[in-house]
């Protein structure tokens, strides 16, 4: 009883907050809108006993994810007449694009492959199983290549966008910090005997 | 389950959870006061002794100064997120304290089994408290962006760099632990470090000790790291246009930070709430744990006491260039030691998950 | 070798420990401190704190109404007016200081002929309003009155190097 009142209590904020996200006019509320719907998926999750992905949910999305998110969205000058014009320019894509998710919804569900009795039952393994030790186990042995290959395409990404932003400019002068850390006093001061 | 269970439940959490709150909170006072102390010693002088004997009441005068204070709201700012930044950077930095074990105890006897002091023991404890002090950066980023001003802004940048930039150390640095200890509940790790200092992951993980601590002080914004605050170019960073009780919530939340950093560090290096040699194992767990904590919470102040500011490419060349690498080899390391055979022996005396 | 050293030094923070142990030894170091209201520090004979009018033993008082305290005074802070007395000499009616304007220099005690008015080592007569703080006539010759002791073993004390 007392669960299932918890995941309406989730659920449904979660469907509140993702409303709020698309509604709200200012994107900072945006932002902590879909912040807000992180930490009810995360509740969610911990319902589930998935408690390590519920906390990865919050570490990766929440921590750093939607930080940096907030911090490109701080930077943006918000010009509020142009943005009205342009969310009416992409209101039929817009539809489109939720016409078709509503019918691949319905689609799934009619399918019969989501149905309580296909579906294994959800039950509580509760402490007797510590699922970061079965996800960590799965994960480095039955899906290794996958999980290495997504690490290497994160890997090619994170190195692909320093390349494109990187810029050295010539006419600025930079500091060689490894030479100033190392740098010692008998390398710079010098005793002088002065003739008097 | 009746409603008398569910109410007796619900009040003693609220107990539990009183129970940690409070002494934080006053600790939080009483830092300001030893470090205002500390400092003045350091400087040859004697600090604040003038409120009460040897000035201990002087934190609840600054308290209820910053109480009475006015707390302005400047016109031009984003109200809501105003006053809300600094409930949101509080927030963080108390919830982390459900899961710190402080200690075990079997309650004077009374209970069978020994429990260990958490609000919530939970297994994945050491990423709870990495996720929840990640969150911390939001009350900084939202109070400098809802003040409107360039300075509360360029502070909440920066803060935001940096604290990103060292969590990742951080959590390096705990990966070593994890591989040490084989689980990530603390009480676990606390266990995995039992019988004396020969046990305790500071011998094994001492680049890591060091690593985590610095990297506490960045992540807190404490002394050599506090560029988010840089009287010189910020005035004070994110705190600029807070007054009164708003700035005083700020700060509490930066000294809880503080706290949880030094109980993170005595709990993961230096075996919790085990004493050092078994032969002292009459003092309770709780003071040794609380005593190790407060030993930090002195370096850390004795640090501040100390060491200049960082420039700002310095702080980000530590952060990524230094630290990163390390923790990364180091990690590298442990991996070798554990899956070749001789070398195994070694480790294999910290890993109690070892058959 | 020269590397293997400081490649330790570098990772065991040792500078950082050096300034630590610095840092260290000075927290148990003699306090300098000088706890104001019960301490003091000590003040030279030549201190220029509040202003005084003197009187002659016989109660008589000094100022003979040269006015050149007023005239030397480079913030405009004294005011004189003065009248020929029954007996026939010059007494001052009014003389006022506003301290508000006095930026203690001390070239009024210099000018002084007849060392009426002097600068006595009294610093504490902070205030609540400005008002109280234009000092008059009277008030000036309460303070002389009050601090003569102090006042001649000041001048006392500063003579031999006139």
């Amino acid at each position: 009883m007392l669960e299932a009142g918890f995941f309406y209590l989730f659920a449904g904020l979660a469907v509140l907050s993702g409303a709020g996200v698309v509604l709200v006019r200012n994107t900072m509320y945006s932002v902590l809108w879909l912040i807000f719907c992180f930490f009810n998926s995360a509740g969610l999750f911990f319902l589930l006993d998935a408690e390590f992905i519920g906390i990865v949910l919050i570490l990766i999305y929440v921590g750093a994810v939607m930080v940096l998110f907030m911090f490109v969205i701080m930077m943006l000058e918000v010009n509020r007449e142009k943005y009205k014009e342009m969310s009416l320019q992409y209101l039929p894509a817009g539809a489109m694009i939720a016409i078709i998710l509503l019918i691949e919804f319905i689609g799934a569900s009619a399918s019969g492959v989501f149905n309580t009795e296909t579906i294994a039952a959800v039950g509580h393994l509760g402490k007797d199983v510590n699922n970061t030790v079965e996800i960590g186990k799965i994960l480095y042995t039955q899906y290794l290549l996958g999980f290495e290959i997504a690490a290497i395409i994160l890997l090619v990404a994170l190195v692909g966008a320093i390349v494109l932003t990187l810029r050295t400019r010539k006419d600025a002068k930079y500091q060689n910090m490894t030479k100033q850390v190392k740098t010692r006093r008998e390398d710079r001061v010098r005793k002088v005997r002065l003739e008097s | 389950m009746a409603w008398s269970d569910v109410g007796l439940t619900t009040l003693l959490w609220v107990l539990e959870i009183l129970a940690i709150a409070v002494p934080v909170a006053l600790s939080v006072a009483y830092i300001t006061y030893a470090e205002r102390r500390v400092i003045g010693w350091v400087q040859v002088r004697k600090g604040c002794n003038r409120v009460g004997p040897h000035g201990l009441l002087q934190p609840l005068a600054d308290g209820l100064k910053l109480f009475l204070k006015e707390t302005i709201i400047p016109t031009n700012s984003n109200k809501l997120l105003f006053v809300a930044a600094p409930v949101i950077a509080l927030i963080p930095a108390l919830v982390a304290f459900a899961v710190v074990p402080f200690g075990e105890t079997t309650f004077f006897n009374v209970w069978e089994t020994t429990h260990t002091m958490a609000i919530a023991d939970l297994n994945v404890g050491i990423l709870y408290i990495m996720a929840i002090s990640s969150l911390s950066i939001y009350g900084i980023l939202i109070g400098g962006w809802a003040s409107n001003s360039k300075y509360a802004l360029i502070g909440a940048v920066r803060a935001t760099c940096q604290m990103i930039s060292y969590e990742i150390a951080m959590g390096f640095a705990l990966v070593c632990v994890l591989m040490l200890s084989g689980s990530m509940n603390l009480s676990a790790i606390v266990h995995a470090q039992d019988g004396g200092f020969w046990h305790w992951y500071i011998i094994p993980l001492f680049p890591m000790f060091l690593v985590y601590f610095i990297s506490g002080c960045a992540e807190t914004g404490r002394t050599p790291f506090d560029l988010i605050e840089g009287e010189a170019e910020l005035v004070a960073g994110h705190m600029v246009e807070y007054s009164g009780m708003w700035f005083a919530t700020f700060s509490l939340a930066e000294y809880g930070a503080l706290i949880l950093i030094s109980l993170m560090t005595s709990i993961l290096f230096l075996g919790g709430w085990n004493a050092p040699i078994p032969a002292l194992d009459f003092i309770p767990g709780t003071i040794w744990l609380l005593a190790k904590t407060s030993f930090f919470i002195f370096v850390f102040i004795w640090i501040r006491a100390t060491f200049p500011r960082y420039r700002y490419d310095q702080m980000m060349r530590l952060g990524w260039k230094v630290f990163l690498p390390w923790t990364l080899a180091w990690i590298a390391v442990l991996g070798i030691f554990t899956y070749t055979p001789f070398l195994s022996d070694i480790i294999g005396y910290y890993q109690p998950w070892r058959p | 070798m020269q590397m293997i050293k400081r490649a330790f030094k570098t990772w065991l923070l040792w500078e950082l420990v050096i300034g630590l142990s610095l840092t260290g030894r000075y927290m148990f170091r003699k306090k300098i401190t000088v706890e104001y209201p019960e301490q003091r520090t000590p003040l030279s004979p030549r201190f220029r704190g509040l202003h005084a009018l003197r009187r002659y033993d016989s109660g008589e008082e000094r100022c003979i109404a040269c006015k050149l305290c007023e005239v030397v005074c480079p913030a405009l802070a004294i005011v004189i007016e003065s009248k020929e007395r029954q007996d026939g000499s010059r007494r001052t009616t009014r003389y006022d200081i506003d301290l508000t304007k006095c930026i203690y220099c001390g070239l009024c005690q210099e000018a002084c002929p007849v060392d009426a008015i002097v600068e006595t080592q009294e610093f504490e007569y902070a205030t609540e309003t400005r008002d109280a703080l234009y000092y008059t006539k009277e008030m000036l010759l309460d303070v002389g009155d009050r601090l003569e002791a102090q006042i001649t073993a000041n001048l006392k004390a500063d003579e031999r190097y006139r």
